[in-house]
């Protein structure tokens, strides 16, 4: 597989504030990248900088091995989906979808013919002679779609294109982009901050923070092997606690719990003595002796799991969730369990 | 029970200031269509005085005052128009930059000078660099001080547009002039229209510059009524009054309905 | 949310490099034909009159010398506080502020009264107020003195109801000059105020109603100090162009209702003329509207801050 976009070192200062530093990744062909991380730790000015909206201040940016930093925009064969979709409030429909084709020099016949299959294929066809305003928030991200795509980009950008639109029709349009990306085949790197449209639509994830790449892998790598603190905490829900560690063998670790008792955990980096493990909470189980003890507080009613809040012997709050099953029978608040870790649920994590 | 929003004796003081402020303003239209010579009494409904303004003895001055006004005050908001497209493109999309504030100071510097002051620095100027007063020395004075009532609305305009409209037209392949031309020139349009207008009948408006600069002999219309005013309210300046005030009424809906287009535009 | 990261507004549109060029007609318009003509009406005001208008390049004192002290008929006197030039600043500052007192009494519970309608009705109320400020003010203020003129319409009727058994002499009276300024101005008051009510949150007065204060000590306690930016706004926009008002004064007021901008109109009116006097009162005026700008811009920058 090629290599569609090459992220070289790439630093980006405001004045004194750095919003990327050294950023490297590199995105194959085809592939649905995201960029995933909260607020403010870079994600966006990275989509910019690779846009054209924004020079990187060092290290480069090459597009199938072309060094694209310093072209202008309009040079770079990259197209972007905005957040708020930036449609052309003065322009219809269908000639927002053609603008780019236009701008390319094609002439009016074939662009018209081609945005009008764009938007046949975001099922929009009867909506061509319509302005932005008229369209539903849902329609407007179609076409912000369509538009981007009709000038057939090497790489299409998204930036939060479905932070604006309401649960239900997010949850539909994740499937409709990713269906997209698989039919037109073009390299799509996406924004956002939701963990679970990250989860749900990449072949692979750039977990950001503060101006870098915490960890880069599949959705499966980054929530069950999580390489830091920052991303077993930012992705889905887990439970930190400081162990001892006593030893580390090659990437499995001995390490003393709260309580005292010992297990073996994977490990990524870090030496001896007090660090983090990562249980994610639907991890346990509830056991005669177990390898912590803990008083449970509330228990929570989600449906198809149950949470019980319950705070360890040795005073850390810790969260478990079980499947809810008419076999479940549930402590009742107050008494103490011992929490069994099933196989691998421990990790422990570098800083 | 009414709600926090009313207060009792509000609606009689908005009446009250509704009638203080058209109250003149429909005097002078009635009158103006008075069919009697003196304008004390009521001689019936005539268009006499409307006849007087074009082919009576003093039409031939009031048509070379209404000329000079139009043609200063096209001219005048035409180029502060331009001026002031230019300038709000690089005060809103300039990021920032040395001297901003001072610029802005100096944008707005002719709404802070009274206008008396404008006017006599204009004639000292004029006189001391020996440009002889007259429709040149009138225009520019007119040019300099529309530039912030054009710069206001088009400022505020181009502020609500999103400069993500320009990045998406980049992104699609436009140049920079072609982004300026395509997107973000229409979109300010209707800024620009009320900046427009608001300059022309600011031009239209000016007395007290005019009649300073305007040297002997050169009239627009309000100095050529104020001329014949000072011996009197004659029928013939109510005729035009009524004129000028349904030219105003004209211009504010334009730009009233202008602006209301602008709104549907916007995203 | 898009990242939090301080991109400056504008960037990627390519006018930061403009920047000069967009500016340079500006500010050679601006700065040769009014920082410049002000500069030098400053030097003018300390040259020495011409007897046919104009002046001589001689440098002196002798403009504010008149404007402030008294020297007798023939200049060989003690110098006096000289009171007349004084007493015209003084009455325009006093009919200026008067006017913007009468304008704020009308105008705040217009601008509220507007505010508060549908957005309808809003639409057309401020339709027609607006409408006035469009209209040529010359014609207004000429309008103003068809209408309160002695056989003016507003004294015939005012005298057929039989409310007076003789015309009101109001032209040529301060009450005119009064009545002019207010007419002349009243939007400028009106409009900030609108603003500001428009944006105002109706629920803080709710909220004021709901811990049992009244209607009126809300309005004081509550609005109008909310409201405060724009009723500022609205008194500045009045205040200025009063001060230094031509038309109303001119028109309406007479020898007793004097003004500044009479003052220094007459001093460029043929041979009468006195052009370094009229520049050393046309600083004077242009000083005291800096002050009130000036003490404005605090507030309001003290006002950001809080």
């Amino acid at each position: 597989m090629s290599t569609a976009i090459d992220i070289r070192s790439v630093v980006k200062r405001y004045g004194t504030a750095t919003a990327l530093h050294g950023v490297s990744l590199s995105i194959s062909d085809n592939e649905f990248f995201t960029l995933l991380g909260p607020s403010g730790c870079g994600k966006t000015t990275l989509l910019r900088c690779i846009a054209g909206f924004e020079d990187v201040t060092e290290g480069e940016i090459r597009l199938f091995g072309q060094n694209i930093a310093g072209l202008e925009p309009n040079h770079r064969p990259v197209n972007t989906v905005f957040q708020q979709y930036a449609l052309f409030p003065h322009m219809t429909v269908l000639d927002n979808v053609a603008f780019g084709l236009k701008m390319k020099g094609m002439g009016l016949a074939d662009r018209t013919a081609r945005a009008g299959k764009m938007l046949e294929m975001v099922h929009l066809s009867a909506f061509a002679d319509r302005l932005p305003s008229q369209l539903s928030g849902g329609q407007q991200q179609r076409v912000a779609l369509a538009r981007a795509l009709a000038p057939e980009p090497k790489v299409l950008l998204l930036d939060e294109p479905l932070s604006a639109l309401d649960l239900k029709l997010r949850q539909a349009m994740r499937v409709e982009l990713k269906t997209l990306q698989e039919q037109t085949g073009i390299t799509f790197i996406f924004v956002t901050h939701d963990q679970e449209e990250a989860l749900t639509m990449s072949d692979r994830i750039a977990v950001m923070s503060q101006g870098r790449v915490q960890q880069i892998g599949t959705a499966r790598d980054i929530y069950e092997a999580p390489v830091n603190r920052f991303v077993a905490d930012f992705i889905g829900e887990t439970n930190l606690l400081e162990v001892t560690v006593e030893r580390i063998e090659g990437d499995t670790a001995r390490v003393i719990l709260p309580g005292g008792h010992a297990i073996t955990c994977a490990a990524v980096g870090n030496g001896p003595g007090k660090h983090h493990i990562s249980i994610r909470p639907e991890r346990l189980s509830l056991a005669a002796t177990g390898d912590l003890e803990a008083v449970v507080e509330r228990i929570v009613y989600l449906g198809t799991d149950l949470q019980l809040l319950t705070r360890l012997t040795t005073g850390e709050e810790f969260h478990i969730r079980l499947q809810n099953s008419a076999r479940t029978a549930l402590p009742p608040p107050g008494s103490t369990v011992a929490l069994h870790l099933e196989e691998g649920a421990a990790r422990l994590l570098a800083d | 029970m009414k709600g926090v929003r009313h207060y009792p004796g509000f609606l009689p003081m908005a009446v009250a200031c509704l009638i203080i402020l058209y109250a003149p303003l429909i005097v002078v239209m009635i009158y103006s269509f008075n069919g009697s010579t003196s304008i004390t009494t009521w001689g019936g409904f005539s268009w006499r005085w409307y006849a007087d303004v074009f082919t009576g003895p003093e039409a031939p001055r009031f048509k070379a005052a209404a000329w000079n006004s139009i043609t200063i005050a096209v001219l005048a908001a035409t180029t502060a128009t331009a001026i002031a497209v230019a300038a709000s493109l690089a005060m809103i999309r300039g990021g920032r930059f040395r001297g901003k504030s001072a610029t802005f100071a100096l944008i707005n510097l002719p709404l802070m000078v009274p206008e008396i002051v404008v006017a006599v620095a204009c004639l000292i100027f004029f006189t001391t660099i020996g440009l002889t007063t007259g429709y040149l020395t009138i225009l520019i004075a007119h040019i300099t001080f529309c530039i912030p009532f054009a710069y206001l609305p088009i400022a505020a305009r181009l502020q609500g547009i999103e400069d993500t409209y320009e990045q998406a037209a980049r992104d699609l392949y436009a140049s920079r002039a072609q982004a300026f031309r395509l997107i973000l020139l229409p979109l300010m349009m209707p800024g620009i229209l009320s900046g427009f207008l608001l300059a022309f009948i600011i031009s239209l408006d000016d007395f007290i510059i005019t009649n300073f600069v305007k040297g002997a002999g050169m009239e627009t219309l309000p100095t050529a009524i104020f001329g014949s005013v000072k011996q009197g309210i004659k029928p013939n300046i109510m005729a035009i009054s009524t004129m000028m005030l349904a030219v105003s009424v004209i211009f504010v809906t334009l730009s009233y309905l202008v602006n209301r287009i602008g709104q549907r535009t916007r995203a | 949310m898009a990242g939090m990261t301080p991109t400056p507004k504008g960037n990627g549109t390519g006018y930061r490099s403009l920047v000069g060029p967009l500016l340079l007609p500006t500010w050679v318009v601006i700065g040769i034909f009014l920082v410049l003509p002000v500069a030098l009406m400053a030097v003018y005001s300390f040259l020495t009159k011409e007897f046919r208008g104009g002046v001589i390049w001689d440098f002196t004192l002798a403009a504010y010398d008149q404007f402030f002290l008294n020297r007798g008929l023939f200049g060989d006197e003690p110098p006096t506080l000289e009171w007349t030039y004084i007493t015209i600043f003084w009455r325009s500052i006093w009919q200026a502020a008067l006017a913007t007192l009468i304008c704020l009494i009308v105008g705040f519970p217009t601008a509220w009264f507007i505010a508060t309608r549908p957005p309808k009705a809003r639409a057309i109320w401020l339709f027609l107020v607006t409408i006035p400020y469009w209209v040529n003010l010359l014609i207004r203020t000429v309008s103003l003195k068809f209408l309160i003129r002695e056989n003016g319409p507003l004294n015939e009727s005012l005298m057929s109801i039989g409310l007076i058994t003789d015309p009101l002499p109001l032209v040529n009276t301060n009450l005119a000059v009064q009545l002019g300024l207010f007419y002349s101005y009243l939007p400028f008051m009106v409009l900030p105020i609108y603003a500001a009510v428009e944006r105002y949150n109706f629920a803080l007065s709710e909220a004021a109603a709901d811990l049992y204060a009244s209607r009126w000590v809300t309005l004081r306690e509550i609005v109008l100090p909310v409201v405060k930016p724009g009723i500022i706004a609205g008194c500045i926009l009045v205040f200025v162009p009063s001060l230094g008002a031509f038309l109303a004064p001119d028109l309406l007021g007479g020898a007793k209702t004097f003004m500044i901008g009479s003052l220094i109109d007459e001093q460029f009116r043929g041979s009468q003329g006195n052009w370094p006097f009229g520049a050393a009162a046309a600083m004077i005026l242009m000083t005291l509207v800096l002050i009130v700008l000036m003490i404005y811009a605090r507030a309001q920058t003290k006002g950001e801050a809080r």
